[in-house]
């Protein structure tokens, strides 16, 4: 039996119907059309599904799709101002933070909450709070460059 | 088992009647963060998945001069922002801040790492040395559990069908006791225990330890309380005589199994070890509480 969801996606009502056994990711992806949200792994290990749920990061795979119900989800399509990007996205960019990219925009939605909780993280924290996201391809030192210095920019902006 | 239908109550009763009505399989759904793994995959068996989540009392946290009422399925990334049971319980703090990435943080729970009931679950432990208290609610009715009877082997516990853990209750420390939780892993983050070790320790004025409460985890297919330990510190001021003695009461109490992470001998090792760190952590902590 499909299930019915209306919920908030980037500021925006979204209504899906959804078999009870799949994800958050697997309906933002196939009955939402959003690909941004990748699926590394299905089981929570890998952070290339993270978005944000009422303000909290989360792996999309580890969520059933019902849950979404009223719900306000954030995804990477809600990181830039249209057509401007964030911060986060051009010093990614700038740093040369990917190559595959399947990473990078669970990478970037987690770096968007660590920011909003810790606008100045050390080195340290930054990795220990990116933990969750895993890249096989930049070995993270340029992904950390980007971290650090987009919290540098966004301190200078604000 | 495949999730064929998802129910969102919000009371507790409703919850327990979904739970009993259920013409197949059906089980509380908290974090997710074991539960939709388990259910992916296998597509054999129907599941209704009951989430808790709607309920306030499951998501909330309540400290008061009579101790913590912890809503179960609270998330960790919730429960660890919480500066106020942090100063309280500072090792059930740590021990919900090691589970899995800040992701599985934003989901898993206290209550759903017990109800999981791994052996290397990292709160059985800490929840030990806070001599929590499990309140269960199902068709019969409420009952108390402590919490180092809650879990009963690998994968099992008290609970029967239609219950719900509904509240973890913690006592108010007395005067100048506080907690830590170590455990130790081969790399520095996301990881399952090699073995892990939860102590409270009350110090009296001139440092004498006056009570004590150890815990210890993935060394046995329980976690466990292990008294021997904590009457091993109590009347010392923690000195080297004393940490050895806990340290091997520990060791002595532990039946760890060899896998990839540890063999038996260095987990048996490792937890004497844990068990004597945590004490002197808990025990500076102690002289500002
Ligand atoms: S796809 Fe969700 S954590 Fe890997
Ligand atoms: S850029 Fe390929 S996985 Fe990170």
């Amino acid at each position: 039996m499909k299930t019915h969801v209306t919920t908030t996606i980037n500021g925006e009502e979204v209504e899906f119907l959804c078999e009870p056994h799949e994800t958050l990711l697997d309906a933002l992806r196939n009955h939402v059309g959003l690909t941004g949200t990748k699926e590394g792994c299905g089981s929570g290990d890998c952070g290339a599904c993270s978005v944000t749920v009422d303000g909290e990061l989360v792996c999309s795979c580890l969520v059933l799709a019902p849950e979404a119900e009223g719900k306000s989800i954030g995804t990477i399509e809600g990181i830039a101002d249209h057509d401007k990007l964030h911060v986060i996205q051009e010093k990614f960019l700038e740093h040369a933070a990917l190559q595959c990219g399947i990473c990078t925009p669970g990478l970037i939605v987690s770096t968007k909450a660590l920011l909003e909780e810790n606008p100045n993280p050390t080195e340290e924290e930054a990795r220990y709070y990116l933990a969750g996201n895993l890249c096989r391809c930049t070995g993270y030192d340029k992904i950390i460059r980007a971290v650090l210095d987009a919290a540098e920019t966004m301190k200078g902006a604000a | 088992m495949a999730v064929v239908e998802y129910q969102s109550p919000t009371s507790v009763e409703e919850a327990i009647s979904f739970l009993t009505s259920s013409p197949h399989a059906a089980k509380v759904l908290a974090g997710g963060t074991d539960l939709i793994i388990q259910s992916k995959g296998k597509y054999d068996e129907p599941l209704t998945v009951v989430d808790i989540k709607g309920i306030a009392s499951m998501v909330d946290a309540e400290l008061t001069d009579d101790g913590l009422k912890l809503g179960p399925a609270m998330s960790c990334a919730r429960l660890t922002a919480r500066d106020d049971i942090k100063a309280v319980y500072p090792g059930l703090v740590e021990a919900a801040y090691l589970i899995g990435s800040t992701q599985v943080q934003g989901r898993a729970s206290v209550g759903g790492n017990l109800c999981n009931s791994s052996p290397a679950g990292d709160t059985g432990p800490a929840l030990i040395a806070n001599r929590a208290i499990c309140v269960i609610q199902g068709p019969n009715g409420t009952r108390e559990v402590p919490v180092e009877e809650f879990t009963t082997g690998v994968g099992q516990n008290v609970l029967e069908k239609g219950d719900i853990l509904v509240q973890l209750k913690f006592p108010r420390p007395a005067a100048r006791t506080s907690d830590a939780y170590l455990r130790f892993i081969p790399r520095t983050e996301m990881d399952i225990a090699v073995a892990g070790a939860g102590v409270s320790i009350t110090l009296d004025g001139d440092g004498t330890c006056t009570d004590a409460r150890v815990g210890i985890g993935a060394v046995a297919p329980t976690a466990l309380l292990v008294d021997a330990a904590a009457q091993a510190l109590i009347g010392t001021k923690l000195d080297d005589a004393a940490l050895a003695a806990a340290a091997q009461a520990a060791t002595d109490a532990s039946s760890p199994i060899t896998d990839r992470r540890g063999t038996i001998e260095y987990r048996r090792h490792v937890v004497g070890v844990l068990v004597k760190r945590a004490a002197l952590i808990a025990a500076e902590r102690a002289k500002g509480a």
